[in-house]
C-alpha cells in the first residue's frame, strides 16, 4: 500500500506539469468526472484528481450528487438517479477491469453479498490472425471463444436454491446445479459438434462435470434465451442450452474461477473469496458471462465483456451465533486492505434503501458517499465505499464493514413475479408436474415465457397440458413443443402465458415414468432423477423508469440485462429442480433374468420341437436291466432265454 | 342362430357401455397388461395433439401407431368408444361366420368324404363330430371373444389392439370364405399394423389352395402360380398402404417409429411379455444378438408348423396367432383374447388334453396376480420388479403349455383317425402311445 502511495505522489509531480495543458480540456468535457482508470495506464485521471485535490482537498465519487452531500441525510434520499449520471461517454482504454461488491441485508436476517467483476476488451476474436497477446482477459477463455466461434457464453454453478419469497429477486438469477447456454456465430456449420467439444473444454477449465452435457439434456429454446449482447441474428439453431441440476458446486470449481480474475485472489475484492466461508452458506452461485457489447451509444465499436459474478447468501443462524451482527471479517474471515491495482474501479455498495434513518441496522465505518441505482424495477440507495481511495481504509489501513441490526421487524416488498414447481401424484407409474406462477402486481398483467426441459424418461403427454389462472383456462398464445426421443433428446416445452394481475397461474402436465435399462441408472437409483428448473422469463412492469441507455455508467450489478423500454424490466426466475423417482429393475439379477427368460423361450421351443419332429408310436416296453443281464448270462450258458 | 348372437352382442355392448361410464375405465386404461406403448389410447390422443400443434407425431417417442390409425381417429376421436365397441362386434361376427363356414366344410367335405371312402377305422366314429355337436361352436366362439374379460378390458381401455383383432378376424373370415383378394388385403392391413401377422401368410395360402384343390407340391406349376398370385396381391396392397401412409403425413418418419419400435424394443415399459425385463437387464454388448434371437422366434416356427400342419391350415392359423401373441415384443391381453376365442373350435380335442386343468388354473391365478404384484411394486413399494417379472414368466409358461397341449392333442387325434382309437400291441394288450 505504501508503495502505491509513493508511486502516486511521484506521478503527481510529473502530472502537475501536464495538468496545465489538460486542465482546460477536462473542465470542458467532464463537469463531473467519471474516470477511474488505472493510474499506471493513463495519467489523465491522476491529473484530474490532482486538480481536484488542490481545489477541494477531497475526492468525490462520481455517482454521488455533490449538492446532496452538503444536505442532511434525509435529503439524500430525494436525489434522482438520472441527475447523478450527467456525463458524456469518454474514450475507454483497450481493456478495462472493474470490480464491485454489493451487500444487501435481507429482511430474513440473512445477508446477500454479490461480487461483480467485469473485464472489457476491445478486440476481435474472430479475425483471421489469432489474438495472442492477453493482458486482463483470461487467455483460456479467449482461446475458447476464437476456437469455437462463440458469440455469447453464459455459465453458472450454483449450490442451493434462491428463495425469492424470502430474499427478493437476485441481481443475477441462476438455477441450482450448473447451467450453460451458448450462442455460436452463424459461421459455425456443425453446431452440435462444436457444442460437444466446447462442453468438454469448459469442463476442464472449470473442473466441473459439464462433460455430462450431451444430446439428452441439451435443448434449443426458441424464445427464452435471446442474446444479451449485440444482436445480429437470433436463429435459435445457433443456441444451445443445458442444465445439470445434479451438479455439486464446491472449492474445485471456485479455484479455477478465481484464476480468471486479473488479480487472482491476491488483491482486491477477491481476497474475500475464501472457500471455507463461501461454502458455509445458504446459497452460493458463481457465473461467467461472455458477450460482445457496445462501447458507445452509436455502437460504432464493440468489445468483449467478460463478467464474472459470485453471489452468496449467508445464513444468520449457522454462523451468527444468535447475535444479529455482520462484518466482512465474520462473513469472509478476511478484511480488505487494497483494491486490485489493475482495476479501474473497485467499490463496495451496501443497500441502505430500507434503512434511511439507520433504524434497522447500523453501518460502520460510516461513509458519506451515497449512490442510487434502478435495480429490478426499484430505485435503491446504496452507501458506497471506494477502495481506490486511501481514505476508505482509514487509519488502520484495513476495511472491515460492520452491520449491526437494531430491530428485527420490517417487511420486504413482495417480488412481483415468482414461481414454484412440484410433482404431484403417487406411485411410480405416472405423475403430474405442477408449475405455479404468481403475479403479485396489483393491477398490471404481463406475459411470461415458460421454458421446461424435461428428460426423456419422463414421458410428457402434451394433450394433458392445462394452464389455469383464477380458476379459468388461460390458453397460451404461443406454444413451442418438441417431443423427446428415447435416449436422444429431452422434451422442450416453451410457452407464452399472460399472467392476469394479482393472480396465481398453474401449469400442469402429466407424465409417465419409463423403466430404463439397468446400466442407465445412476449409482444411487432410488435417490431419484433430477429434472432441471423451469425458466420463467418476463418483462415485468416497473414502478420507476428504467435506464435504457446501456452505455451510461451504472453500477455493474444493475446493468446486466439490457433494458429496451423504460416501463418494464427483464426478470428471469428459476423454479426448484424436481427430484423424481423411477421404477427400478433389480440390479443384482441380470444373469438370473437372462437364464430364466431364456428357459421359458426354450420351454416353448422344446415343446414345439418335440411335437414337430417326433411321431406317435405304440410303446414297446423295454426289458428291464436285470432281465437283460440274466438273458446275457443265459445266452453264454446256452440256456433258453427268459421272455 | 341369429337371435342368440344378437342377444350376445347386446349383452357385450351393454357391459362395455356400462364400464365406459364407470370410474373403472380410467384405471383400466392405465393398466400395463391391457395397453402397450403401441396400442395405448393415451398415446393416440397424444399423437393427435401433436398433429394439432403442428409437430409430426413421429418426431417424438410417444406415438407409435400407424398413420392410418391417426387418420382414422382424426375423424372418429369423438366416437372412439363406439368405434372400439364396433371393432369388437365386427371381430365377433367375423369369427362367428368364419367358424360356421369352417365347420360346414369340415362336416361336408372332410368327414363325409373320409367316411364314405372308408379312410377312417371303424372305432374312430366317436372321434368324429356330428353336425349337431358342432351347432353351437360358432356361437361359443363369439361368446369367448366378446365376453372374455381380456377383450372387455382391452375394449374399455380403448386399446387399438381391438382394431388389429378386427382386421385379423376379417382376414380369417375372408380366407375361410375363399376370397383370395380380400384375404390378402386384410392380411396386409394386419401386417401394416404390427408386422407379426406376416406369418399368417402361410396358413392363408395353404387354406386357399386346399379350397381350390391345388396340390401343395412344389413341383407343380399351379402351386407356384397360386403363391405368386397371392404374394402379388399381398405385397401390392402393402405397397399401396405404405405409399398411402407416406402421402398422409408427407414423410417416411413413421417407418422407424412404428416398425423400428416394434423390432428394436426401445421402450421397456413392463407388460405381460418376455421382452421388457429381459432387455432391461441385458448386457449392452449382447443386446443386438438376443434381440435377433427373440424376434426370429416369432417367425421361426412358421416353416416347420406349415410343413407339419399343411393339411390343417385353420389349426395352423390358430397356432400362429398363439405363437405371435406369446412371443411378440409388446403383447397385451387383447392379443391373447383373439386366439383364446378360437379354443371352442377345438373342443373335440379335450379328451386328449393332458394338463388343461393346471394350465387354466395358472392362467387364472396369474391374471389375478398381475394387478396385485404391480400394486406392490409400483405403489406400495413393498415388492420389487422381480415379483411382477416372475408372474409374467409363469403366465407365458402357461400359455406355451396351453398351446403345445392343443398341438399335441390335435396331432394325437389325427393319429387316431388313421390308426384307430383303441390301439393294441402285438400281443393284443392295450397299447400306450408315445412320441418317438
Amino acid at each position: 500500500m505504501a508503495a502505491y502511495v509513493n508511486r502516486c505522489s511521484n506521478l503527481l509531480v510529473f502530472i502537475f506539469i501536464l495538468s496545465v495543458f489538460l486542465f482546460v480540456d477536462s473542465q470542458q468535457t467532464t463537469p463531473v468526472n467519471e474516470q477511474h482508470t488505472n493510474t499506471a495506464d493513463n495519467p489523465q485521471p491522476a491529473a484530474e484528481s490532482a486538480t481536484q485535490t488542490a481545489e477541494e482537498g477531497r475526492w468525490e465519487a462520481t455517482e454521488v450528487d455533490e449538492a446532496a452531500l452538503g444536505d442532511s441525510a434525509a435529503d439524500k434520499l430525494g436525489v434522482r438517479a438520472s441527475d447523478t449520471f450527467v456525463l458524456t461517454p469518454t474514450p475507454q482504454p483497450k481493456d478495462d477491469f472493474q470490480e464491485e461488491l454489493v451487500i444487501r441485508p435481507l429482511h430474513s436476517g440473512d445477508i446477500y453479498a454479490s461480487f461483480q467483476f467485469r473485464t472489457l476488451w476491445e478486440t476481435d476474436f474472430m479475425r483471421e490472425n489469432k489474438v495472442s497477446h492477453y493482458r486482463l482477459f483470461p487467455k483460456s477463455l479467449g482461446q475458447v471463444i476464437s476456437k469455437f466461434s462463440v458469440r455469447e457464453l453464459h455459465i453458472s454453478f450454483t449450490q442451493g436454491y434462491w428463495r425469492t419469497m424470502q430474499w427478493g429477486q437476485p441481481f443475477l438469477p441462476s438455477p441450482p446445479g450448473a447451467e450453460l447456454w451458448v450462442w455460436f456465430q452463424d459461421s459455425v456449420t456443425d453446431v452440435d459438434a462444436a457444442w460437444k467439444e466446447l462442453t468438454n473444454v469448459l469442463s476442464g477449465i472449470f473442473c466441473a462435470s459439464l462433460n455430462f452435457i450431451d444430446s439428452t439434456n441439451t435443448v434449443q429454446p426458441s424464445a427464452s434465451f435471446k442474446p444479451l449482447g449485440i444482436v445480429n441474428e437470433t436463429d435459435h439453431r445457433f443456441l444451445r442450452y443445458a442444465t445439470l441440476p445434479r451438479e455439486i458446486v464446491c472449492t474445485e470449481n471456485l479455484t479455477p474461477w478465481k484464476k480468471l480474475l486479473p488479480c487472482g485472489s491476491k488483491a482486491g475484492l477477491a481476497v474475500l473469496l475464501k472457500s471455507e466461508k463461501l461454502f458455509h452458506s445458504s446459497f452460493f452461485s458463481q457465473t461467467v458471462h461472455i458477450r460482445p457489447v457496445c462501447q458507445d451509444r452509436e455502437c460504432k465499436t464493440t468489445s468483449w465483456e467478460l463478467r464474472q459474478t459470485l453471489n452468496v447468501v449467508f445464513d444468520l443462524h449457522t454462523s451468527g451465533q444468535g447475535k444479529r451482527e455482520w462484518s466482512l471479517f465474520k462473513m469472509f474471515s478476511r478484511t480488505l486492505t487494497e483494491a486490485c491495482p489493475l482495476a479501474s474501479s473497485s467499490k463496495i455498495y451496501i443497500d441502505v434503501t430500507d434503512n434511511p434513518q439507520e433504524e434497522y441496522f447500523e453501518l460502520s465505518p460510516a461513509t458519506p458517499l451515497l449512490s442510487q441505482a434502478v435495480v429490478l424495477g426499484d430505485r435503491r440507495t446504496f452507501s458506497v465505499y471506494d477502495l481506490t481511495q486511501q481514505v476508505t481504509f482509514g487509519t488502520v489501513r484495513s476495511l472491515n464493514l460492520l452491520i449491526r441490526w437494531k430491530s428485527t421487524e420490517g417487511d420486504m416488498l413482495r417480488p412481483l413475479l415468482h414461481a414454484e414447481r412440484y410433482v404431484a401424484g403417487y406411485g411410480l407409474q405416472t405423475g403430474e408436474i405442477h408449475t405455479v406462477m404468481y403475479n403479485n402486481h396489483p393491477f398490471r398483467s404481463f406475459p411470461v415465457l415458460l421454458l421446461d426441459s424435461v428428460p426423456w424418461y419422463l414421458r410428457l403427454y402434451i394433450h394433458t397440458l392445462t394452464v389455469t389462472s383464477k380458476g379459468k383456462d388461460n390458453t397460451p398464445s404461443y406454444i413451442h413443443y418438441q417431443p423427446s426421443k428415447d435416449r436422444m433428446r429431452p422434451h422442450l416445452l416453451e410457452m407464452l402465458v399472460q399472467l392476469p394481475p394479482h393472480s396465481v397461474t398453474e401449469v400442469t402436465v402429466q407424465f409417465e415414468r419409463a423403466l430404463l435399462k439397468w446400466t442407465e441408472y445412476t449409482p444411487d437409483p432410488n435417490h431419484g432423477f433430477y429434472v432441471g428448473s423451469s425458466v420463467i422469463s418476463a418483462l415485468v412492469p416497473s414502478s420507476v423508469a428504467m435506464d435504457t441507455n446501456i452505455t451510461q455508467e451504472q453500477p455493474l450489478f444493475s446493468s446486466f440485462f439490457p433494458c429496451k423500454e423504460e416501463s418494464s424490466y427483464f426478470v428471469r426466475v428459476y423454479t426448484e429442480p424436481l427430484l423424481v423417482n423411477l421404477p427400478t429393475p433389480d440390479f443384482s439379477m441380470p444373469y438370473n433374468v437372462i437364464c430364466l427368460t431364456c428357459t421359458v423361450v426354450a420351454v416353448g421351443y422344446g415343446s414345439l420341437y418335440n411335437l414337430l419332429t417326433r411321431s406317435f408310436q405304440i410303446e414297446e416296453p423295454n426289458p428291464r436291466l436285470a432281465k437283460k443281464i440274466a438273458n446275457f448270462i443265459r445266452r453264454i450258458r446256452g440256456v433258453p432265454l427268459l421272455s | 342362430m341369429a337371435a342368440p348372437l344378437t342377444l350376445l352382442l347386446v349383452v357385450a355392448v351393454t357391459i362395455r357401455a356400462a364400464l365406459y361410464r364407470s370410474s373403472l375405465a380410467e384405471v383400466i386404461a392405465e393398466r400395463v397388461e391391457v395397453v402397450s406403448p403401441i396400442t395405448a389410447w393415451k398415446r393416440v390422443i397424444e399423437g393427435l395433439a401433436l398433429l394439432d400443434l403442428g409437430v409430426s407425431p413421429y418426431s417424438g417417442d410417444v406415438f407409435h401407431e400407424t398413420p392410418l390409425v391417426i387418420y382414422l381417429f382424426h375423424f372418429l376421436v369423438d366416437y372412439a368408444e363406439i368405434t372400439f365397441m364396433l371393432a369388437d362386434v365386427i371381430s365377433a361376427i367375423a369369427l362367428y361366420l368364419a367358424v360356421k363356414e369352417y365347420n360346414k366344410q369340415v362336416v361336408r367335405k372332410k368327414q363325409k368324404f373320409a367316411l364314405e371312402a372308408d379312410r377312417y377305422p371303424q372305432d374312430c366314429l366317436e372321434l368324429i363330430r356330428s353336425p349337431k355337436e358342432m351347432l353351437y361352436i360358432p356361437l361359443k366362439v363369439a361368446m369367448f371373444y366378446l365376453l372374455n374379460p381380456f377383450t372387455i378390458l382391452s375394449c374399455v381401455a380403448k386399446s387399438t389392439c381391438g382394431l388389429n383383432n378386427a382386421v385379423i378376424s376379417l382376414f380369417i373370415l375372408t380366407t375361410i370364405k375363399g376370397n383370395a383378394l380380400l384375404s390378402a388385403v386384410f392380411l396386409c392391413l394386419a401386417t401394416y399394423q404390427s408386422i407379426y401377422p406376416l406369418t399368417l401368410c402361410a396358413p392363408a395360402m395353404l387354406y386357399l389352395m386346399q379350397r381350390q384343390y391345388i396340390p401343395v407340391n412344389y413341383r407343380r406349376a399351379s402351386f407356384w402360380w397360386f403363391v405368386v398370385q397371392y404374394l402379388f396381391m399381398y405385397l401390392g396392397s402393402l405397397f399401396v398402404l405404405i405409399c398411402l401412409s407416406f402421402f398422409l403425413l408427407g414423410s417416411w418418419d413413421y417407418l422407424p417409429s412404428v416398425y423400428g419400435f416394434i423390432l428394436s424394443v426401445p421402450d421397456l415399459t413392463p407388460n405381460i411379455g418376455l421382452f421388457w425385463y429381459f432387455f432391461a437387464e441385458m448386457f449392452e454388448h449382447f443386446r443386438l444378438f438376443f434381440l435377433c434371437v427373440f424376434q426370429i422366434n416369432v417367425f421361426f416356427y412358421t416353416v416347420p408348423l406349415s410343413i407339419k400342419l399343411k393339411d390343417h391350415p385353420v389349426f395352423l392359423m390358430f397356432m400362429q396367432l398363439a405363437v405371435i401373441s406369446i412371443f411378440k415384443s409388446y403383447p397385451t391381453v387383447g392379443d391373447i383374447a383373439l386366439y383364446m376365442a378360437l379354443l371352442p373350435v377345438w373342443s373335440h380335442l379335450h379328451r386328449f388334453l393332458r394338463n388343461i386343468f393346471l394350465v387354466s388354473c395358472v392362467l387364472l391365478a396369474c391374471s389375478v396376480l398381475f394387478p396385485v404384484l404391480w400394486h406392490l411394486w409400483i405403489y406400495a413399494g413393498s415388492a420389487n420388479s422381480n415379483f411382477y417379472y416372475a408372474i409374467t414368466l409363469l403366465f407365458n409358461v402357461a400359455q406355451i403349455l396351453l398351446v403345445s397341449d392343443y398341438f399335441y392333442a390335435f396331432l394325437r387325434r389325427e393319429h387316431h383317425l388313421i390308426h384307430g382309437l383303441y390301439l393294441k400291441k402285438k400281443d393284443g394288450s392295450e397299447a400306450t402311445l408315445v412320441l418317438k
